[in-house]
C-alpha cells in the first residue's frame, strides 16, 4: 500500500450516470456476463443439466417409445422419437425455471444482494441479468440436446428456416419460464428449497400435454386443460415447424394455432412475471 | 457546514421487535463516526437505512446533501458499502469482481479494468487477481470487499463492522487504509463492536442500545463522563510506600490505596499527564525509587458497561483483555485489599 499506489487509488472520478433503458439493458448485460462467468467456473451445472434431458431422450425413445401408440402412425421406436423431441425440447427449456430459482435465492443469501442494492445500477438488472444468462444456457443446451437427437433418428422435414423458428419458439418459451424462477428464487431465500419449489410443479405441468402422449388418450375433462397448457402450444408449434407431425394435428383452438398461442403466453408470462418479481425485489431484503 | 450524514428520529420495526427506536445522529464532513453497540442494538438497520437497502417506518436521512427517502438512486453513486460479510461473487477473480462494479457504476469498460488494477495493487492483492475469490483468505475477501466500495471514491462511506473476525494483523493492515481514506477528506460512519477499534479510528463515537443512541462524544468525553482518572505506581521497596504517598497526597482527590504486597499505590487525580509529570518530579525529589507509574484513564470498555449496564460481547472474543469492571468497582477492590 504504496503512497504512489494510494494517490491512484484515490484519483477516480465520478462517472456521469446515464438513464433508461439503454442504461438498464447496460446493467442486465454486466449482470448476465457475470453469471456466465460462474457457469465457466461451475461447468457441474451445465453438465447436469444436460444429462437430464439427454437420458429422457434415450429412455422415451429406446424403453418406452414402442409401447407409445401414436395416432395415425405406423408404431415404432423411429416414429415416436419424431413425436417426442418436440415435447423434450419443451421441457428442458422450462426447467430453466430450476436454474433461475436457485441462482436468485443463492443470491439473495448472501450479501451480493446488498452491493448490488447499493449500487446505483437499474433495479431490475440482477433479475434480467440472471435471466439472460440462463437464456444463453438454455440455447446451448438446445444445441446439444438437438445433436444427440439427430445421432439416434431425429430429423427435421420442413427446412431449416422453419426449425429455426422453432427454436426461436423454444428458446422464448425459457425465458419466460426463468421469469417465473426468479420469483420463486425471490420467495424462498434458501436455493436448495428453490430447486425443488421450481421443479416440482414442472412436472404436472409439462405431462399434462401433449409433450409425451397424444391428448386423444387422456379422460374428455384433461384433454382441455392439456390443450390449453401454454406448453403444449410451444410443442405443437415445434412439431409443425419441425415436420415431425405424426397424423392429423387436433382439431382444437390452440393445437390449429399452436405458434400464435405459443408466443401469447411466453410474453403474457414473460411480462406478469417480471413485472412481479421486479416488484419483490425491490421490496425484498426489507 | 452541513453534515454529510444526518439522521433524525429513525424507527424500524421488525414485527414485535422495534430495532430502531428513535435513532438521531449527524457526522460532519470529513470525519468519523463511531457506532458502537451490542448485537442486536441497530448499528446494521441504522446502516441500511442509511444506505437506501432499507426504508423506515419514520424519520428522515439525509446523505451528502441529498434526501435518502426521496432520491435513493442518487444517494447510491454518492455512498459506498463495505458490509458485515464480504459481499464479493466468489466465483468471479478479483480483478472480475472489481471491473463489474466499476461497470455497474456506469463506468467504461476500460475505465472499469484501469481502476479495478488500482484497487488491487492498494490492497496488495495484485498476485491474487487472477484467482477467483474463493480461493481467498478473510482477510483478502474483507480487503477486496473494502476495494468494491471504493470503486468510484465516493465521499461518504458505511463500514459495517469491517473487521469482524478479522486476526490482529489483517484488522491493523485495514485500519490502516481506513486511516488514508479518513486523511483524503471522506466522510466515515462504522460501526464495531470493537472498542479499541472506535477509540482509534473515530473521531467521535455514539453507543447504541435497543435501537437508541444512549451517548454521544469523543472517546476522551465519554470516558471523562464517567471518570475515574488515577495514577498508578509501583516503588522499589516496601518502605519506600508512606514516603510515596505523602509525595502524591497533594495531588489526590481521595484517599490513595495501597496494595503492599505488591507494593503498588493507586491515586484518584485528574489534570492528565502534567499532573504526571509533577508526580514524577516530586517523587524523585524524594528519593523514591520507582518500578513503574503510569496515568490510568477508564478504557472504552469501562464507559460501556456504565451506559449500556452490560458487558461488550467481544469482551471475552478479545481473549478478555478488556477488563469488565467499572471504575469505581477496581477502586473499591482496591481499598479493600490495601486495609
Amino acid at each position: 500500500m504504496t503512497t504512489t499506489a494510494t494517490e491512484h487509488a484515490i484519483g477516480a472520478a465520478m462517472p456521469a450516470r446515464r438513464r433508461g433503458p439503454a442504461a438498464t439493458l447496460h446493467d442486465s448485460w454486466v449482470v448476465a456476463k457475470r453469471n456466465l462467468r460462474r457457469m465457466t467456473r461451475i461447468p457441474e451445472i451445465v453438465v447436469f443439466g444436460l444429462m437430464q434431458p439427454v437420458m429422457f431422450v434415450l429412455l422415451f425413445s429406446y424403453v418406452m417409445g414402442g409401447a407409445i401408440k401414436i395416432p395415425g402412425a405406423n408404431s415404432s421406436s423411429h416414429t415416436y422419437i419424431q413425436f417426442l423431441m418436440a415435447g423434450i425440447f419443451a421441457q428442458t427449456v422450462t426447467f430453466a425455471v430450476a436454474g433461475a430459482s436457485a441462482g436468485i435465492a443463492e443470491d439473495m443469501t448472501k450479501g451480493l444482494v446488498d452491493r448490488f442494492r447499493s449500487l446505483p445500477m437499474a433495479r431490475s438488472a440482477v433479475l434480467a441479468g440472471r435471466t439472460l444468462a440462463d437464456l444463453c444456457q438454455t440455447a446451448f443446451t438446445l444445441v446439444v440436446l438437438g445433436l444427440v437427437a439427430l445421432l439416434v433418428g431425429w430429423r427435421i422435414h420442413d427446412g431449416v428456416l422453419k426449425a429455426l423458428g422453432a427454436f426461436g419458439l423454444l428458446l422464448l418459451l425459457g425465458y419466460a419460464f426463468s421469469w417465473i424462477g426468479a420469483l420463486i428464487g425471490l420467495s424462498v431465500r434458501s436455493p436448495e428449497a428453490a430447486t425443488s419449489a421450481g421443479l416440482i410443479w414442472l412436472f404436472p405441468l409439462t405431462f399434462v400435454s401433449n409433450a409425451f402422449v397424444p391428448v386423444t388418450s387422456m379422460p374428455g375433462w384433461l384433454q382441455g386443460v392439456a390443450y390449453w397448457n401454454p406448453f403444449s402450444a410451444t410443442v405443437q408449434a415445434c412439431r409443425d415447424l419441425f415436420g415431425n407431425q405424426v397424423g392429423p394435428v387436433d382439431s382444437a383452438w390452440p393445437m390449429q394455432h399452436a405458434a400464435l398461442v405459443s408466443v401469447l403466453w411466453s410474453v403474457v408470462i414473460t411480462a406478469v412475471f417480471s413485472w412481479l418479481s421486479v416488484r419483490k425485489y425491490r421490496s425484498a431484503a426489507g | 457546514m452541513a453534515p454529510a450524514i444526518q439522521a433524525e428520529n429513525l424507527v424500524k420495526t421488525f414485527g414485535d421487535v422495534r430495532a430502531l427506536d428513535g435513532v438521531s445522529l449527524d457526522v460532519p464532513e470529513g470525519t468519523v463516526l463511531g457506532l458502537l453497540g451490542p448485537n442486536g442494538a441497530g448499528k446494521t438497520t441504522t446502516v441500511r437505512v442509511l444506505t437506501t437497502l432499507l426504508r423506515p417506518d419514520s424519520g428522515r436521512a439525509v446523505v451528502a446533501g441529498v434526501d435518502v427517502l426521496e432520491h435513493p438512486d442518487r444517494v447510491r453513486s454518492l455512498i459506498g458499502l463495505s458490509g458485515q460479510y464480504a459481499a464479493v461473487d466468489e466465483y468471479l477473480t478479483g480483478f472480475e469482481n472489481l471491473t463489474m462494479v466499476g461497470e455497474l457504476y456506469q463506468m467504461s469498460a476500460r475505465a472499469a479494468k484501469a481502476r479495478a488494477l488500482e484497487l488491487l495493487e492498494w490492497f496488495n492483492l495484485t498476485e491474487a487477481k487472477n484467482r477467483t475469490a474463493k480461493t481467498y483468505s478473510g482477510g483478502m475477501r474483507r480487503r477486496l470487499d473494502l476495494a468494491a466500495a471504493l470503486v468510484v471514491r465516493p465521499p461518504v462511506m458505511f463500514l459495517d463492522e469491517p473487521t469482524t473476525g478479522l486476526d490482529p494483523r489483517n484488522r491493523l493492515a485495514l485500519w490502516e487504509v481506513i486511516e488514508t481514506l479518513v486523511e483524503q477528506g471522506t466522510t466515515l460512519l462504522l460501526t464495531t463492536q470493537y472498542l479499541e477499534e472506535a477509540d482509534r479510528l473515530a473521531h467521535d463515537i455514539a453507543v447504541v442500545d435497543h435501537g437508541r443512541v444512549i451517548a454521544r462524544g469523543t472517546a476522551d468525553q465519554l470516558k471523562a463522563q464517567i471518570g475515574g482518572e488515577r495514577i498508578e505506581l509501583v516503588v522499589h521497596e516496601p518502605g519506600e510506600i508512606a514516603d510515596a504517598v505523602a509525595a502524591l497526597s497533594r495531588y489526590a482527590l481521595g484517599e490513595p490505596t495501597v496494595e503492599r504486597n505488591t507494593r503498588k499505590i493507586t491515586v484518584p487525580v485528574s489534570g492528565g499527564a502534567r499532573v504526571l509529570a509533577d508526580a514524577i518530579r516530586e517523587l524523585d525529589g524524594r528519593g523514591v525509587e520507582i518500578d513503574d507509574i503510569g496515568l490510568r484513564r477508564p478504557t472504552l470498555d469501562d464507559v460501556f458497561l456504565t451506559l449500556t449496564g452490560h458487558v461488550a460481547e467481544t469482551a471475552e472474543e478479545n481473549g478478555a483483555e478488556a477488563d469488565v469492571r467499572g471504575p469505581e468497582e477496581q477502586q473499591a477492590v482496591a481499598a479493600g485489599k490495601g486495609q
